[in-house]
């Protein structure tokens, strides 16, 4: 089982070492083989190109795991809805594990 | 890193507020304390904490105490942080506080603001008494253990010094032009 994982962040957010950890937590307790491309996003033309709406961002093969609406890419820190209404800046494990066991079930 | 240090004055500010009066510090100069917050509206940290500031504020507003929050933020690269948008921002919260936009973004570099949300607590006689964090966890307000900034103000009302006088600002960096 094998998936396309990527992190991106922003040096100007904090937290981003936080978010990455529990990614390779989750993929790790769901035995999922990926290896992790972590990008790094520095600029607004890099944040254009990469289709990056803050840090920090996981895709799963190609999708956000929490995907928003008429984005605005910049290298800047993005807030996450939690599954119990509190905004956050960074994707819990709960939205994580949900995005990876999604993924599993499509691959 | 920020240009004042403990006991050190506050920065006077002019600026326009989202209720469309422009605010400056010296009518604050009769309040028992002071809280300059730099904040914005886009950042998920600020975010986190914002319903936290508005609690602040209503809970020491009877001990003489005023919260100013000041936007610095490049609207244009941001637009989320606009002027507008701001106004939007205080009224679907309901701040119960000064909403300030500092567009030449002079202030931020004045006090050497580089966070948000970042706070800066002066006493009576508009000495820093206390620099940094709001509290202890900005991601979930029921696990904070310390609450620096309520903690910082119950000793500067009593005229005391906040035992812990410096917190490292944790949130977004302010997006300079």
């Amino acid at each position: 089982m094998s998936l396309k994982v990527r992190f991106l962040y922003s040096e100007d957010c904090p937290s981003h070492e936080e978010a990455l950890r529990r990614l390779q937590d989750v993929l790790r307790e769901e035995r999922v083989d990926a290896d992790i491309e972590v990008v790094r996003v520095g600029s607004f033309e890099q944040a254009e190109k990469e289709r990056f709406p803050g840090s920090p961002t996981i895709t799963i093969d190609g999708r956000d795991i929490s995907p928003i609406a008429n984005a605005h890419y910049a290298p800047a820190c993005r807030a996450y809805r939690l599954e119990d209404g509190r905004i956050s800046p960074l994707p819990s494990t709960f939205m994580i594990r949900e995005a990876v066991l999604a993924a599993k079930r499509e691959s | 890193m920020a240009n004042l240090k403990s006991a050190d004055k506050a920065l006077p500010f002019n600026l326009p507020g989202v209720d469309g009066t422009n605010h400056n510090l010296q009518e604050y100069s009769e309040k028992n304390a002071v809280v300059v917050i730099f904040s914005c509206n886009h950042c998920p940290y600020v975010r986190a904490w914002e319903d936290r500031m508005v609690e602040v504020q209503a809970d020491y507003a009877s001990r003489g105490v005023q919260l100013v929050a000041i936007n610095s933020n490049d609207a244009v690269k941001y637009p989320e942080d606009s002027f507008a948008k701001m106004k939007e921002r205080a009224q679907e919260k309901k701040f119960n506080f000064p909403y300030l936009r500092d567009e030449s973004q002079k202030v931020a570099k004045a006090y050497g603001a580089e966070r948000t949300p970042e706070v800066f607590l002066f006493d009576k006689s508009g000495l820093l008494r206390y620099h940094g964090v709001i509290d202890d966890n900005y991601d979930n307000p029921a696990a904070v253990k310390i609450m620096y900034l309520r903690e910082a103000l119950d000793a500067v009302l009593t005229g005391t010094l906040p035992r812990t006088t410096e917190t490292k600002p944790v949130g977004c960096t302010i997006k300079w032009k």
